[in-house]
């Protein structure tokens, strides 16, 4: 029975399908793996483990019954943007430090209407914003493969619990590359979906039009199992698209013999850590040598894809952000009868830098005088993104490219230049522009550090994606590559 | 072209967050830096191209107007800094 925190969520089904093994001993061993490297990883911001352990006796008695699906008794780690109904989530953020939902988020209302088991809340860059999750409020998490670096983000908790270890797969949530960058930076698979595939009730909002849920898991197949049971239409959510239910694991283990893949010259940037081309060209190769044919393309408006979303993020932050007034819920600075004040000193004290500054990014995009120079030349460029992808869509099923240009950097390497820690996400967030699934495969290491490659494809071809990432991963070893925590 | 302060100050107003005299020297550094990686877009011919509110492709939806259960009025109350019986409670918005 050892080492059962390890096991895959497709392993971890099967044994308990079983009666192999317990989900109370599975959630045990969680439990146990946290108890032994959390105080090095810091990768929840709340643990849960009465909840857990509640969940996990609830599971086991479906189980015993023959009942249950593929995530019933499974332990989850949730993104602390996700609303958990009666335990605390904070957003990373002094605003919302003692702030308790009174309804869960959809998505999370789905893996526990599925018997997932919640360990707990999951540490990340305050109110999602951020590459590195040393924008979080209360701790920074480290990357399991060197203590000495951050996990990526901005759900790096989601990441690093899993690469630790301390969970069986993690839910966080991808505006530019929150889900894919930190997956890639920790050596695990990150799915960001199609926007609208997932539903958005119950995030707490960042920048609305590019936000999206999405799994942090060891394989492929298990981002599959878990979108399988996230993914759906939700009334909840205006901009949840009507859909079919699918089962993304239906073409899992199918050959990639005769697809088109794109490798776009735009993703390899100047500056890239060599390492990280070297392994994502022999990905490429490797994809090829599957059956895939391989041809170069082009995507010339990707060099304004940073410019336009770090204008387009941050407005649609501004605006929603705007409900942190000290009201209704949240931080509220009190010592003073003035209504200004108050608002003006609530926001100063709750909110961390950076997100004022993307607030006040925001704000002046948005202002009179400067709204047709930024915002609306942002979304024209946005159109722009968009026709460039559909275009090369017609000549390709997918595209190939790295998921970060860099590895794991050092924790406080780059805090004091945000355009730097901006320009991390110039790989991942044309995907978030566009609306587009990627799904980030381990597809070797740098220096010791784990890379991850990145796949992409036209709207809703998250099965596409997840069958050539399983075929990669299935012919190769990282899968089993795990940090020696 | 680098921010003023005057303009800091009118954003952080705007935004209505209070800025510490430092914070208004490094954000108007920092907000300068980061305008310009946005020059960028100048190169960009956008002429009569239509702009994109968010990719989904979705219109306004609309839904039956039938009255269902929402949250109940104490749960939603339980977050609330300050309250008095069923509301929140607020500075006083007009001077008397």
């Amino acid at each position: 029975m050892a080492e059962l925190n390890w096991l895959s969520i497709q392993d971890a089904h099967a044994q308990l399908k079983s009666r192999q093994i317990s989900s109370l001993e599975l959630t045990q061993a969680c439990l146990k793996q946290i108890d032994a490297v959390e105080g090095r990883v810091q990768s929840f911001l709340t643990l849960t483990p009465e909840i857990a352990l509640a969940q996990a006796a609830d599971a086991d008695k479906l189980l015993a019954a023959g009942q249950g699906g593929p995530l019933t008794g499974v332990p989850v780690q949730i993104k602390d943007v996700m609303s958990t109904k009666g335990v605390p989530t904070t957003c990373a953020s002094r605003m919302l430090e003692n702030y308790v939902p009174v309804y869960n988020a959809t998505a999370v209302e789905r893996l526990m209407s599925q018997g997932a088991v919640m360990l707990g809340k999951g540490n990340m860059d305050e109110f999602a914003m951020g590459s590195s999750c040393e924008n979080s409020a209360f701790h920074p998490t480290m990357n399991p493969w060197d203590l000495e670096r951050v996990p990526g983000g901005s759900s790096g908790g989601a990441a690093a619990s899993v690469a630790a270890g301390e969970t069986i797969f993690s839910l966080g949530s991808d505006t530019g590359g929150s889900v894919r960058q930190p997956a890639a930076l920790c050596g695990v698979v990150g799915l960001k979906p199609t926007y609208g595939l997932v539903s958005r009730y119950g995030l707490i909002a960042f920048a609305s039009s590019l936000d999206q849920i999405g799994p942090v898991t060891r394989t492929v197949a298990d981002s599959a199992v878990v979108l399988n049971a996230i993914a759906g239409h939700d009334p909840k959510d205006s901009t949840s698209l009507p859909q079919e239910p699918k089962d993304y694991t239906a073409r899992l283990g199918q050959d990639i013999k005769g697809l088109r893949l794109g490798v776009p010259e735009e993703y390899f940037v100047d500056g890239m850590e060599p390492g990280i081309r070297k392994a994502v060209e022999q990905a490429v190769s490797d994809l090829e040598g599957l059956g895939a044919s391989v041809r170069p393309v082009s995507l010339p408006t990707t060099k304004y894809a940073l410019a336009c979303y770090y204008i387009i993020a941050p407005s649609e932050c501004s605006a929603n952000l705007a409900r942190y007034d000290g009201v209704k819920y949240g931080y509220s600075y009190q010592d003073t009868d003035d209504l200004w004040e108050a608002m003006e000193k609530t926001r100063e004290y709750g909110f961390g830098p950076e997100v004022t500054r993307r607030v006040m990014l925001g704000t002046y995009a948005l202002s009179s005088g400067y709204y047709d120079a930024y915002y609306l030349k942002a979304q024209q460029a946005r159109t722009l993104i968009k026709q460039d992808f559909d275009r090369v869509f017609q000549d390709v099923d997918a595209l190939v490219t790295p998921t970060s240009p860099v590895t794991a950097f050092k924790l406080g390497e780059m805090t004091g230049d945000p355009v730097q820690m901006y320009l991390i996400d110039v790989c991942t967030l044309p995907v978030n522009i566009a609306g587009l699934p990627g799904l980030s495969v381990p597809c070797g290491f740098s220096d010791g550090l784990p890379v991850g490659m990145q796949l992409i494809g036209p709207h809703f071809s998250e099965e596409l994606l997840l069958r050539i990432g399983h075929a990669y991963e299935s012919a190769n070893q990282w899968v089993a590559a795990r940090a020696k925590i | 072209m680098p921010l003023e302060r005057s303009q800091v100050e009118h954003i952080a107003s705007l935004a209505r967050i209070g800025l510490t005299e430092e914070e208004v020297q490094m954000f108007g550094d920092q907000l300068s830096d980061i305008l310009e990686q946005f020059e960028v877009l100048n190169e960009l011919d956008t002429s009569g191209v239509i702009p994109t509110g968010h990719a989904g492709g979705l219109q306004t939806v609309m839904r039956e107007d039938v009255a269902e259960d929402s949250l109940d009025s104490e749960d939603v109350l339980k977050n609330a800094p300050r309250r008095e019986g069923d509301f929140f409670r607020v500075n006083a918005v007009l001077e008397e």
